[in-house]
């Protein structure tokens, strides 16, 4: 999904950053705030953003005979909320763009947008609907992961379809070129994301249980958190 | 293994079928290059939608070569896995430091009522 240095038109470029540079302001201040209400937290946000740091490494083959790689954007945003994981997404992009040459600083308010914003809201709204629905709690990690990775392909697709529309079929023509390298190669690798963030969820479930519990992502269950809901609670886990 | 790591083994070993069928069904096969990144095939989709599109600006620092720019994204995996295993290192420690400071008065009262050998 990093669309290459100097690939977007200028107007393109500028707007894009306009529309990143709120979300990442504004994830700055939610930051801070989290770190100084609950120092606790830190070690937990650095493990969030060295998820993504791992997964937006690794380029996976997929089904349709390319290359991509995952964002991890999605277990940031289901601990931390979105407005964190614009932060920490912008952060794992600027180390792309500075030292590997890999995205670009032009096309960075983009990558912000499709990786750091749209995937992680994306994931979290999956996420927070199938809660209501009383899904189990691993089922809608899954889900919330593998829309954050996928929906971030998808808008890198239409960023570049508005930027490329294609000669003779317009927008639309240029948003299916674009989605099919992009949206189609990214369905397995979405999946895969979504494995390794319950996966990581699991292990968190194990190690962490109070800060989770402190998160909002798990209930207490046990001793003490009441008998009414507790069955329904242990499912949910 | 426990119920625990069955699962998360089997959840590992999902991700690994899912990276490494496409390769083993040869599904990159009849491509001009198998198995490139997407990244570069939007590229070669750009120039192809419009030609004389030139990049109006270029990377401030590239990669010299293919190598070094595979040791850097190995660097970043690295980073990010180093992080990763401090974070559960440090946790476990916790839980087993917890552990032992519950176990430890119970060992001292067992052993001040245990009668005299």
């Amino acid at each position: 999904m990093h669309i290459a240095e100097g690939f977007l038109p200028p107007l393109h470029a500028v707007a894009w950053g306009a529309a990143s540079a709120p979300f990442v302001v504004h994830g700055v201040r939610a930051l801070t705030r989290e770190v100084k209400a609950n120092p606790e937290s830190t070690l937990l946000l650095g493990a969030s953003g060295a998820f993504t740091f791992v997964l937006s490494a690794l380029k996976i083959p997929s089904v349709t005979g390319s290359c991509s790689h995952p964002t991890g954007t999605g277990l940031g945003a289901i601990l931390f909320r979105p407005p964190i994981m614009a932060v920490l997404g912008t952060i794992t992009l600027l180390f792309q763009a500075l030292l590997l040459a890999h995205g670009g600083l032009t096309t960075l308010g983009a990558n912000v947008f499709s990786m750091a914003i749209a995937g992680p809201w994306a994931g979290y709204a999956v996420y927070r609907l199938l809660r209501k629905f009383d899904v189990p709690l691993m089922v809608t990690v899954f889900f919330g992961a593998f829309f954050a990775d996928l929906v971030t392909y998808c808008v890198t697709s239409v960023q570049l379809a508005l930027a490329f529309p294609d000669p003779g079929s317009g927008f639309l023509g240029a948003l299916a070129k674009f989605g099919g390298i992009f949206a189609v190669t990214q369905i397995p690798l979405a999946v895969s994301e979504g494995l390794l963030t319950v996966l990581v969820m699991r292990l968190l479930m194990q190690s962490s249980k109070s800060d989770l519990v402190r998160l909002g992502v798990a209930k207490l269950t046990g001793a003490g958190a009441g008998a009414r809901t507790g069955n329904q609670q242990e499912a949910a886990v | 293994m426990s119920r625990n790591a069955k699962i998360n083994t089997l959840l590992l070993l999902l991700v690994a079928a899912l990276a490494v069928l496409p390769l083993a069904l040869g599904l990159g096969e009849g491509k001009e290059e198998p198995f490139a990144g997407a990244d570069a095939q939007a590229e070669a989709a750009i120039t192809e939608l419009k030609p004389d599109y030139e990049p109006w600006f270029s990377p401030l620092y590239e990669p010299p070569s293919g190598e070094v720019e595979s040791a850097l994204f190995a660097l970043q995996a690295a980073l990010g896995a180093g992080v990763l295993a401090y974070y559960f290192g440090v946790r476990k420690g916790r839980r087993q430091g917890l552990a032992q400071a519950e176990r430890q008065p119970a060992a001292a009262q067992a052993a001040a009522t245990a009668p005299e050998a």
